[in-house]
């Protein structure tokens, strides 16, 4: 326990909080804009660029243009909420979000440091217990805002949070079964050398054995990514705030910053649930077919180091793209659908996955 | 053992000091205007406020609520288990004794464990629990 332990700690939550997910934040907002029109043949934000010259840069300055709105904007408060958790709310919707991505490993070592913040054993123990904190800022910006829309919603997001917080913890049981542990690095690792989950194409899981579990870790990749879409409130799972039904859900009655920071929460959440689904399913920061896995206790050198660290960002990016091309292309559930898909059906065939998963490991050479 | 900790202790700090830092600069940097009471009235679609701001809702959310904390606690109790079955496994298998013999405990036990839980989820859907019409 020393002055430097702690430097590079700050230093790796700066960098990966401050330099890459709020900027992945804004501008896949951006992204989100942008393909949107893509898809409907729209235009898009495409005017901002660099101010007080002509460049416009595919409007590449609009999330910056955005945030200084958003400082700027009149902070009101409308005097018939409850002040206190009004306020609190919103910041207890983005701690959370930017909280669970201390356990991601989101690189191999740089200049010989490892690249996750907090190396626990409890990695996705600790994602789940700290994402399930998001709820309360929901239901207390429901709540809070003392108003019918917000109040529904709240009240529907926080029940369709916690119903697919099941799913999505059952869903993982195949791969930490397959797996043996909860250290999410050591998970990483052991893809890295042996084939990714979703790709038994090298090492020890080009068998009959791994090409049996790839079965079973399809339908838990399903399961998981599907539940992922309805723990960030992402259509085809909207519910909360269906803009057709509820305006705009438990932000109705939020303006400025504080709407800012549901947003930011929000969309950290989408990217911190792809990096977990990036981690467990597609190997995290290594490269496909075992190129440029670092031995063990060998030094990793700078380029391959940057190099893991943009494969890990480039398939989160892929994730995102396919969040957004998803949103864009499916109609919004109803609630009764919405609950009998997460209770009844996710629910039977993720507990079914468990048994099939036992049987393969337990028979299968 | 618990320096693993220290980053995660850290970045509440930080996430934490982000928030506070946004709310207090936006009341800084904000523009102040007057008050009024349509602008202060609660927002709905532009028609005056009807009733109290908190509806009645239905009891259906507390039910999922409570069957949540039932089957989540079932989940986390699963992943211990999850996490040594390999280890679990090979044993049994050296031992190579038949399925049904008292080695492969650790699997019967948690059919078992979970066959008792799927007949409690049988029971609150066919009574209704999870039906939204």
């Amino acid at each position: 326990m020393d002055i430097t332990f702690i430097l590079i700690s700050v230093a790796k939550i700066i960098g990966l909080v401050f330099l890459t997910i709020l900027p992945m934040v804004a501008y896949s907002v951006w992204a989100e804009r942008r393909v949107s029109a893509l898809i409907q043949d729209r235009v898009g934000p495409n005017r901002v660029g660099i101010p007080f010259t002509k460049i416009r840069l595919a409007g590449l300055g609009q999330p910056i243009a955005d945030g200084i709105k958003f400082l700027l904007k009149e902070d009101f408060t409308p005097s018939h909420v409850r002040k206190g958790y009004y306020w609190l709310a919103p910041a207890l919707t983005m701690v959370p979000a930017l909280l669970t991505c201390a356990v991601l490993p989101f690189g191999s070592e740089l200049f010989g440091i490892k690249m996750v913040i907090a190396d626990l054993s409890v990695g996705p123990l600790f994602i789940f217990a700290i994402a399930s904190l998001s709820v309360y800022g929901i239901v207390l910006a429901g709540w809070a805002s003392n108003s019918k829309y917000p109040f529904l919603g709240g009240v529907r997001s926080s029940s369709q949070m916690i119903s697919y917080e099941i799913s999505l913890g059952l869903s993982i049981v195949p791969i930490l079964m397959i797996f043996g542990q909860l250290n999410l690095s050591d998970i990483v690792m052991e893809q890295a050398r042996n084939g990714w989950a979703l790709l038994p194409l090298w090492g020890d899981r080009l068998s009959l054995k791994g090409f049996l579990l790839f079965i079973p870790i399809f339908i838990s990749f399903v399961i998981f990514t599907t539940s992922m879409f309805a723990e960030t409130n992402r259509l085809p799972f909207d519910l909360p705030e269906c803009e057709t039904e509820l305006v705009a859900g438990y932000h109705t009655e939020y303006s400025s910053m504080k709407f800012a920071l549901f947003f930011l929460g929000e969309y950290a959440a989408m990217i911190i649930g792809s990096g977990l689904a990036v981690t467990l399913f597609l190997g995290g920061w290594s490269l496909p077919f075992g190129w440029l896995v670092p031995e063990d206790g060998a030094s990793v050198p700078f380029w391959m180091g940057a190099l893991h660290i943009l494969s890990f960002l480039g398939k989160v990016v892929a994730f995102i793209l396919f969040f957004i091309w998803v949103r864009w292309s499916l109609p919004r559930f109803r609630y009764d659908q919405l609950m009998r898909l997460g209770w009844v059906f996710f629910f039977e065939i993720a507990l079914f996955n468990i048994l099939l998963t036992a049987g393969i490991l337990l028979f299968v050479k | 053992m618990l320096q693993e900790y220290i980053p995660v202790l850290l970045q509440i700090l930080i996430a934490g000091g982000f928030a506070a830092a946004a709310l207090i600069l936006s009341v800084i940097f904000g523009k102040s205007a007057a008050r009024n009471p349509t602008k202060d009235s609660a927002y709905e679609c532009g028609m005056l406020p009807v009733g109290p701001g908190q509806a009645r809702f239905s009891v259906k959310f507390y039910l999922v609520a409570m069957l949540f904390v039932i089957f989540d606690i079932e989940v986390v109790f699963l992943y211990p288990w999850a996490v040594t079955f390999n280890e679990l496994a090979a044993g049994a298998v050296e031992k190579g004794q038949n399925f049904f013999s008292e080695s492969y405990a650790f699997f019967w036990g948690m059919t078992g464990f979970l066959g008792i839980l799927f007949i409690a989820y049988l029971y609150a859907l066919k009574k209704g629990a999870l039906r939204w019409n």
